[in-house]
């Protein structure tokens, strides 16, 4: 990808001019506005923390299937063996792969969210 | 048609006790439910209350809420038994022209979460804050519900109503569903119904800076079920607003809320029971941070607010883990 700008860089113009004009929009807007500028902020750092997060989540859910492959198909496939039983909270190892790729999404959905222990 | 609220509410002032209405302003911007503040005039002296009304057709027998004229007979039934509530001044009929509607009296106080948790004038009461929710739901599990139309539900009946809209959705979520087998599998002995409140969280609750729980809002989602349903639901972590390590509200800790309910004759509940609402809280929270994705993709829904929400799914997924590997 081109690097003058890359991608990130101009997603984070949009969300810095949208804060410039929240002064001035009507309550419900400027709610909005703040929304807007959170989603921006997602884009932003899926754009630079998402590909190492999804090869990270890959490599987890390889690990405790027992073979490769892409994202969505080690998830489908992870998803059916949990349904079925066969994986379960007592699958050692499970919980600490699926916490670990939990907090990588919340990293980028939320990065300041407070999570209980 | 068009409802003109202030005009309807000044017609409706002398049957409130007044002589007319001042500064009538919509509150909330919810699509099914309306809420407006208003302001009471007449020689008794102004008095600040709520109308709420459904401006669209309701079916009260389909819906997860209750209709108004629900709400308003548990606002009664929960002011009997002492817990607080904003009291009811008037359940409209048909010739009040506003529709499927009532009225209470507006307290004063705060009902945002973030500022409950954080904001320096509730120092003073938020040490008491998760006994008194504790004694106010013992309270409020007291309640009769008889003659109220209300549906019932238990840890089971909730799994699978959330579990079918979350297959529905068509999303993959690894934890969701480890967390729908696990909680299937250990589902809490049953124990006698209780008439819930149902939305009981930090968000609903109005807190007075000087003597903390003011009133109970928000009554829509009352049902019958475990008593540990409230209790569960109130330590969510979606709604400790930042402050996880306040296990109640994000104001409190699980023992005092425990005592609390005890001290106001509720029933022995475990932790391990209250734990394990508090993980299927989570988990419904996440579905329904789903759900409101999927009106969105689905185009019945266009506030760029409704996708966002989707991405809060995750947060319940760290919530979900840390639970299961405490055990719950």
């Amino acid at each position: 990808m081109i690097t003058h700008p890359r991608t990130e860089e101009l997603v984070e113009a949009v969300a810095r001019w949208i804060d410039t004009i929240r002064p001035e929009l009507k309550p419900r807007d400027a709610f909005l506005a703040r929304v807007a500028v959170n989603v921006l902020g997602v884009v932003q750092r899926e754009l630079t923390l998402g590909p190492a997060a999804e090869a990270d989540a890959i490599e987890r859910m390889s690990g405790l299937l027992g073979h490769g492959g892409g994202y969505e198909d080690l998830t489908a496939e992870l998803c059916a063996r949990l349904k079925s039983g066969e994986l379960d909270a007592d699958t050692p190892g499970l919980l600490a792969a699926l916490r670990a790729n939990a907090q990588d999404q919340v990293a980028i959905d939320q990065p300041n969210y407070s999570s209980a222990r | 048609m068009e409802v003109d609220i202030a005009q309807a509410l000044a017609r409706l002032a002398p049957a409130l006790g007044g002589t007319g209405v001042e500064g009538a302003q919509r509150l909330s911007g919810g699509a099914s439910m309306e809420t407006w503040a208003f302001t009471l005039t007449g020689p008794g002296g102004p008095h600040e209350m709520i109308l709420r009304r459904r401006p669209g057709p309701f079916d009260e027998e389909t819906s997860r809420s209750t209709s108004l004229a629900t709400e308003a007979a548990l606002i009664q039934a929960a002011a009997k038994v002492g817990a607080p509530v904003a009291p009811l001044i008037r359940l409209c009929e048909p010739g009040d022209g506003l529709g499927e509607a009532h009225i209470t009296a507006r307290i004063a106080g705060e009902a945002l979460g973030r500022k409950i948790v954080a904001d320096p004038r509730f120092e003073a009461v938020r040490p008491g804050l998760a006994r008194q929710c504790g004694q106010i739901l013992a309270q409020i599990h007291s309640a009769s519900p008889e003659g109220i139309p209300l549906k019932r539900s238990d840890a089971a009946e909730e799994l699978d109503r959330y579990e079918q809209v979350y297959r529905q959705s068509g999303a993959q979520r690894p934890i969701l569903e480890l967390a729908f087998q696990h909680l299937k599998k250990h589902t809490p002995a049953p124990v006698a119904d209780v008439l819930l409140h149902g939305d009981f969280r930090n968000g609903n609750l109005m807190i007075s800076p000087d003597t903390g729980v003011a009133a109970v809002l928000d009554w829509e989602l009352s049902h019958l079920g475990d008593p540990a349903e409230d209790l569960g639901w109130l330590c969510v972590n979606s709604w400790r607003f930042g402050r996880s390590d306040k296990p109640v509200g994000g104001f409190g800790d699980y023992g005092d809320l425990l005592a609390g309910y005890a001290e106001a004759g509720g029933v022995a509940v475990d932790l391990s029971r209250v734990r394990y609402w508090q993980a299927l809280g989570s988990l419904k929270w996440g579905v329904m941070c789903l759900m409101m994705y999927s009106s969105y993709a689905a185009g019945a829904e266009s506030s760029v607010e409704r996708p966002m929400i989707g991405r809060r799914v995750s947060e319940t997924e760290i919530d979900l883990a840390n639970l299961l590997e405490a055990g719950l």
